[in-house]
């Protein structure tokens, strides 16, 4: 049986317009609530008794064309550090969530540590162990462990990240049912073969949204690293403002990480969406 | 007597595909409709338009004298007075049983705690679940949780009570028990419409059959007709291939 042949009767004819206006009522509310409180918010920062100081040191054309090249440099800089550090806190994160759900009386050690570097990593802010490992490390003088900041600055990101990342991938882990190892079991499949093609491929599709969220994250982080005086963007707008007292700078940086950020959260969103479709039917 | 729930020239479509072709049906109070037809004859499909789960493509449906296919029409309003069970159950796994049975009241009819609490217990012994309602779904029978799905719709005293399927998950032993909570409630004069696979319970409970082919309601008639003396092909092949004997 097919479409063809029919005609929508008249009282369908009509239910059709009325939806049609109820759609165009809301497309109409929604634009009409959006126009106003943008144009509420706007005022409110236009009308407050500070704007024309604070156009003057944020807003400035000039000197926001002056400080963009240095800018620019740096936020490559921030680019480069984001690009190795998440393949290697996701191979870490892997390996420690991996390690925290074996079984094995063999491994307990290892167990050991990993919630030791999960407790520990997670607990000290961000901030501190970029400092911890900046400015200790090189004070060890260990032969053949780079003295660059930006690398130093880097290993700290992926160890932090490494730790939360680990037990966002361990709940995805612990969220495939056992039945599921049941039957990988039962087919005769190793516990590290029913992990590796049965536990693991679930369990990371579930919690992906929620990992991509800290890789938006740890975007945004690598502006820690300039704490240490390494020339990345936020540190280059820093240096730009102590010179001639205008902050537009710090408004180009932001720019910069926003126009990174938003294509990543756009594209979770996305991810999570077709995921959800492909396991539950589209309907 | 105006009739509950008037159907007439339903149509719903997937894309291409016609799931409901002009079905009309009449629901008086007091009545229990069996829907019966083989997978895929637009059973469920036509519970879901029922109650506004499913946008239709054509035709009217009307609710208690007033037209509820009218996209106007505010969905909720309509939901508060139709109950319904589902094949898979799909009670709250986060509540236990009893919460399942008092969120409606409380949430969306306005019932105080206590008062929604004390009809559920009193629904919940009526059906034999009395000592489960401090347990939380997961740790029940597959009938004792279809039970607790029944009690969950009729805590909020709906007009009209929708079956879709309701023991099609069930263990053979386990449908007697549900089933026969289904046959008290019509006894007590609920009015059901419900899709089925269980050919004697439809026999003996219903006021009204109808046999559901490819979209379309091929027969109706009471079950004394439908079962003993069916008029078309179709039903009659339907019939021999699921009555044993």
């Amino acid at each position: 049986m097919s479409a063809v042949g029919w005609t929508p009767s008249e009282r369908e004819q009509e239910r059709a317009r009325a939806r049609r206006s109820i759609r165009r009522r809301g497309v109409l509310l929604a634009t009409a609530a959006t126009v106003v409180v943008l144009g509420l918010l706007v005022v409110g920062i236009v009308a407050s008794p500070g704007w024309d100081r604070f156009r003057e040191t944020f807003l400035s054309w000039p000197h926001a064309k002056e400080a963009f090249p240095d800018i620019a440099k740096g936020f490559w800089l921030n680019v480069k550090m984001f690009l190795v550090a998440e393949p290697l806190i996701l191979l870490l994160g892997g390996a420690v969530a991996i390690v925290r759900s074996t079984v094995s009386p063999l491994l307990t050690p290892v167990r050991v540590l990993a919630v030791l570097y999960t407790d520990f990593f997670r607990g000290v802010p961000t901030i501190l162990v970029v400092f911890l490992f900046a400015f200790g490390i090189p004070a060890l003088r260990l032969q053949g462990v780079p003295n660059d900041l930006a690398v130093l600055g880097t290993a700290a990101l992926v160890l932090s990240y490494g730790a939360y990342v680990a037990e966002v991938i361990r709940a995805g882990i612990e969220s495939v049912h056992p039945s599921q190892v049941a039957s990988a079991e039962a087919l005769g499949l190793s516990r590290a073969q029913a992990m590796r093609f049965v536990v693991l491929p679930q369990g990371v599709r579930r919690v992906t949204p929620p990992l991509m969220n800290d890789f938006v994250s740890l975007q945004k982080d690598t502006a820690l690293v300039g704490a240490v005086g390494v020339f990345e963007s936020l540190f280059a707008a820093q240096d730009y403002g102590n010179y001639t007292f205008n902050y537009t700078p710090y408004l180009v940086t932001a720019a910069f990480f926003v126009a990174l950020t938003i294509p990543l959260a756009r594209f979770t969103d996305w991810m999570g969406r077709r995921m959800m479709e492909r396991e539950r039917g589209s309907r | 007597m105006s009739a509950l729930l008037e159907v007439t020239g339903l149509r719903k479509s997937y894309g291409d595909k016609v799931v409901l072709d002009d079905v009309s049906l009449t629901v008086q109070p007091h009545d229990v409709i069996c829907l019966i037809g083989s997978s895929g004859s637009g059973k469920s499909t036509l519970l879901r338009c029922l109650n506004l789960l499913e946008d239709i493509d054509d035709g009217v449906i009307r609710f208690e004298d007033a037209e509820i296919s009218d996209p106007r029409v505010d969905a909720r309003a309509v939901r508060k007075r139709i109950g319904m069970v589902f094949q898979a159950y799909n009670l709250f796994p986060h509540l236990t049983v009893l919460d399942n049975c008092t969120l409606a009241p409380r949430q969306v009819h306005g019932v105080r705690r206590a008062e929604a609490e004390a009809r559920a217990q009193e629904l919940l012994e009526r059906f034999g679940l009395a000592d489960q309602a401090a347990k939380h779904p997961d740790k029940l029978s597959g009938g004792q949780q279809q039970r607790a799905a029944l009690v969950r719709a009729l805590c909020t005293h709906p007009t009209l009570l929708l079956l879709d399927e309701i023991t099609a998950a069930l263990d053979p032993e386990l449908v007697g028990e549900v089933l026969e909570i289904v046959r008290a409630e019509a006894e007590r004069g609920m009015t059901m419409v419900l899709a089925t696979h269980e050919m004697a319970f439809a026999r003996d409970v219903a006021t009204t059959v109808c046999f559901l082919d490819q979209g379309r309601i091929l027969e109706q008639g009471p079950p004394a007709e439908i079962f003993s003396n069916p008029r078309e092909e179709r039903t009659r092949h339907f019939l021999r291939r699921v009555l044993p004997g």
